[in-house]
């Protein structure tokens, strides 16, 4: 389907001041605040429009379902490489970006913004605009595509992305290990020191998973340095998606869970409730009843920030609020893309 | 005017901070890019980030322009001062604030060269990976401004890939700080909004900046090639096989001769083009992928095939790569550095295209590349002195820059658009979208003082810009969508 429908709808809904709620799949109306206004669905708006795997880029429309890039991909051995968290069989490619969200590989391969190359938008007045493009290097203009990753669909209606993505790694492994936490995180630190290949790691409950992908020769001398009890493959697979899907038994059941991301080398976040750590130690999942306050207060001490990620009550807000300089450039922004408030409002922040 | 800024100034700087009179401040009247100048009306030349904040805060109530400068080593003009302002240098801040080998950052000040933080890293077994070939002389903040590049960004990534947070302040002196030492930081992603943003929105005055572990070896295999296409055609096997080399990049033979005389670096001059190609890692790693490089460069028809045996001649091999700027003003009085990026698959095409316009102008052009990423840098030789040969030039590069648009390309891959390609900016962006870039501009800058008529053009411009290329034969293409 062209991206007309969008635009008339976008159109029309800035005329009336009236707010649309942009949703895909659907997959991630848990994250960042709740949603609210009509229903504008992008899922009709589909298809990959280029892959070229020698370019290491794929360009694909915001409808085209999260599992459909990852087999075509898959088929000339490459991948995403932030790994997506998809949250439901349904995800798409303009959810994934918009979210922003990054999975294990996040730590060694980098973020979703890291490999958005362009995207096309219908901005808030229903002008449809292109930034960035289909290169690896491009430095023509400000770098909007990658300021839509995480920007939750308060700036544009992302109609179109182009991906860097990356060949698979011809070998993996994965190690498990017995350490207590403030060890694991030594470890975790000193290890992303050296040239070893760790592609994820994952702590819980005095265990440590670690995944290697590289070379056969490279897992092979990481497997001797690091040492510990090699887990069989098919375990091995089911565990990391568990982490990435949170269908791991740590996720489970009706406490918030709090997203706390600060330095790797942090010192063990004191928090009432459980916690699970990954990206060697950059990212500490919390689930905990303790007050908002008290757990973004910690984060901060620690030098990051907590998201309340998933949450019955998210009256605290889901974000950490912003400085007021920070602040006053994203209604600034928000203004710029959307100025009769109309995208998405109050998702991102309930100020805009 | 000139006598009222400088006095301002006075009031919290020193002495030495504040240049006015034409000998002070001629070293700075330009950047790389030495065929733009312009005598600044003031250099401020601050010391501490309060300062900073003050020369900000004061040229904002008086309503003067400022423009911020690293190193000077820009190609488009980006530092270029403006005649009625302040030129900001941030050359005096030159300290490594903290070095964390632990947490695998440092936190330094803008002035720094870049290849001092690989230098401070290296006892730790750490290095920073962007490493454009300027890099003993450019500034962190400089490459933070440009979103520079080098020639392992494939593998490694860009500036933008590498910079974890930034602090500085707004045109109207505000203090501000985007990202965080943790992976991400909460609300829009600005630390991506002010990498690569020329000096347009925010004075960055301390960069913290990632350290990666050094790869234990690294060894680079030289590939020769009878026709340019297979070069290119190389650069796609060596991908489709699932290779990320460290680095890849590749020279015309105009470029090979004109820089073997210079380094000596053992280039096979009869080949039409040379492609490097390198693999790091442990030396099992790269024993394994070398072999394979070869295997995929082997069957591509490299007619010549040759692997470094040691650091030394690895280095060897990439001297002439890294000395090909140089090593081309030698053989010629002037040269002008083009810098689009084409998907890799119009390579050839692009090469035809830029022979062709030898032809056409008259003017001799060496290519080098970065081939894995598709960045072109066309050198086109001429002299400047000759004010004829300086016009037949530019007029080389804009039909260059726009073949580079016209293929799905861009502008620019990594040394900015500056006051160089803002031309070229009406070729690549809609009215609509260059007008959401002013607006983005002014979300940071409303008054619009800061690197004021650079990298972002009026529609006024274009215009007439759209007039003066109508005249000349027209736009090639016009309807085609630019994504
Ligand atoms: C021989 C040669 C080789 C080169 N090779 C490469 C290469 O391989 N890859 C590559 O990417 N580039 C390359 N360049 C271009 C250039 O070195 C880079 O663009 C570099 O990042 C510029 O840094 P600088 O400190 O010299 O910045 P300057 O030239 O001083 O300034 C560049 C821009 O940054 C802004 N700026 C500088 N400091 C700050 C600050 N603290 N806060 C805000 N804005 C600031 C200026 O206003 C200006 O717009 C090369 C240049 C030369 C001369």
């Amino acid at each position: 389907m062209s991206f007309e429908p969008i635009q008339e709808r976008i159109r029309e809904a800035a005329g009336r001041g009236s707010a649309l709620r942009i949703r895909g799949g659907g997959s991630k109306d848990f994250y960042g605040n709740a949603p609210r206004g009509e229903l504008l669905d992008t899922r009709a708006h589909a298809g990959i429009v280029s892959y070229e795997p020698t370019e290491l880029v794929l360009s694909a429309r915001c409808g085209t379902s999260l599992l459909e890039i990852q087999e075509v991909l898959a088929e000339k051995s490459q991948l995403l490489p932030f790994e997506p968290p998809h949250f439901g069989p349904g995800a798409t490619l303009g959810g994934c970006v918009a979210a922003g969200l990054s999975g294990p590989r996040r730590a060694s391969a980098g973020a979703v913004r890291d490999f958005v190359l362009g995207a096309v938008i219908l901005d808030g007045r229903g002008q449809r605009l292109a930034f960035g493009g289909q290169v690896m290097k491009n430095v023509a203009g400000y770098d909007v595509a990658r300021l839509l990753a995480g920007s939750l669909g308060t700036l544009g209606v992302i109609l179109e992305v182009s991906l860097k993505v990356l060949p698979r790694s011809p070998a993996e492994a994965t190690l498990r290990l017995e350490l207590p936490q403030a060890e694991a995180l030594r470890k975790l630190n000193g290890w992303a020191g050296r040239p070893l290949p760790i592609s994820a790691s994952a702590w819980r409950g005095d265990e440590l998973r670690l995944r290697l992908s590289g070379a056969e020769s490279a897992i092979r001398a990481a497997v001797q340095a690091i040492g510990g009890e090699t887990v069989a493959q098919e375990e091995a697979a089911s565990y990391w998606t568990g982490v990435r899907e949170q269908a791991d038994a740590f996720f489970a059941g009706e406490l918030p869970l709090w997203r706390l991301s600060v330095p790797s080398n942090a010192a063990p976040v004191e928090l009432q409730g459980e916690q699970l750590l990954e990206w060697g130690g950059a990212l500490r999942w919390l689930r905990s009843s303790a007050d908002a306050g008290t757990v973004r207060a910690a984060a901060m001490r620690a030098g990051g920030h907590a998201t309340l990620f998933r949450a019955p009550d998210k009256a605290a807000g889901a974000f950490t609020p912003l400085a007021p300089a920070l602040a006053r450039l994203h209604r600034g922004l928000k203004k710029a893309f959307d100025p009769a408030g109309i995208l998405n409002p109050g998702r991102l922040y309930p100020e805009f | 005017m000139q006598r009222r800024v400088a006095g301002k100034l006075r009031e919290f700087l020193p002495e030495r901070s504040v240049l006015w009179q034409d000998e002070d401040t001629r070293p700075y009247e330009c950047d790389g890019l030495t065929a733009y100048r312009r005598l600044p009306m003031v250099v401020a030349l601050p010391e501490t980030e309060a300062q900073v904040q003050q020369v900000l805060m004061a040229c904002h109530a008086m309503g003067v322009p400022v423009v911020p400068r690293g190193a000077g080593t820009g190609l488009s003009g980006g530092a270029l001062p403006p005649g009625d302002g302040v030129l900001l240098s941030l050359a005096k801040f030159m300290r490594v604030r903290r070095l964390d080998p632990a947490a695998r950052l440092a936190i330094i000040e803008p002035g720094v060269r870049n290849a001092a933080i690989s230098d401070v890293a290296a006892p730790f077994g750490l290095y920073y990976a962007p490493d454009p070939s300027s890099q003993i002389a450019c500034s962190i903040g400089g490459n933070v401004a440009e979103n520079s590049g080098g020639v392992h960004c494939l593998k490694y990534g860009l500036t933008v890939h590498n910079v974890l947070r930034v602090r500085g302040f707004t045109a109207a002196g505000e203090a501000i700080e985007f990202g965080s030492e943790a992976l991400d930081a909460p609300g829009y992603d600005l630390l991506a909004l002010a990498i690569g943003s020329e000096g347009l929105l925010a004075v960055v005055t301390e960069v913290t900046v990632k350290l990666l572990p050094r790869p234990e070896t690294a060894r680079v295999v030289m590939a020769s090639f009878d026709k340019v296409e297979k070069a290119g055609d190389a650069v796609a096997a060596v991908i489709a096989a699932g290779i990320v080399p460290a680095g890849l990049e590749m020279m015309d033979r105009p470029a090979t001769r004109a820089v073997e005389e210079f380094v000596h670096a053992g280039y096979d001059l009869e080949a039409a083009a040379i492609l490097l190609c390198e693999s790091d890692g442990s030396a099992a790693e790269v024993e394994e992928e070398v072999a394979r490089m070869k295997e995929v460069l082997a069957a591509a028809g490299a007619t010549r095939l040759a692997v470094s045996r040691d650091e030394a001649e690895r280095l060897r091999f990439w001297s002439g790569r890294k000395a090909a700027f140089p090593a081309v003003g030698r053989i010629s009085p002037d040269y002008y550095c083009m810098d689009g990026t084409i998907p890799k698959k119009r390579l050839a095409e692009v090469l035809n295209f830029i022979a062709a316009m030898e032809k056409k102008y008259r003017l001799r052009c060496p290519n080098v590349f970065h081939a894995g990423d598709g960045n072109l840098h066309p050198l086109i030789l001429f002299d400047a002195n000759d004010p004829e040969q300086l016009e037949r030039t530019e007029a080389f590069a804009a039909e260059v820059l726009e073949k580079c648009i016209e293929v799905g390309g861009t502008i620019t891959g990594e040394h900015g658009v500056g006051v160089e390609k803002i031309d070229q900016m009406c070729v690549q962006f809609s009215p609509a979208e260059l007008e959401m870039f002013r607006a983005i501009k002014r979300a940071f800058d409303p008054q619009e003082l800061l690197n004021p008529g650079k990298a972002v053009p009026t529609l006024a411009r274009c215009v007439e810009f759209g007039r003066r290329h109508v005249r000349a034969g027209g736009l090639r293409h016009p309807g085609l969508p630019r994504f």
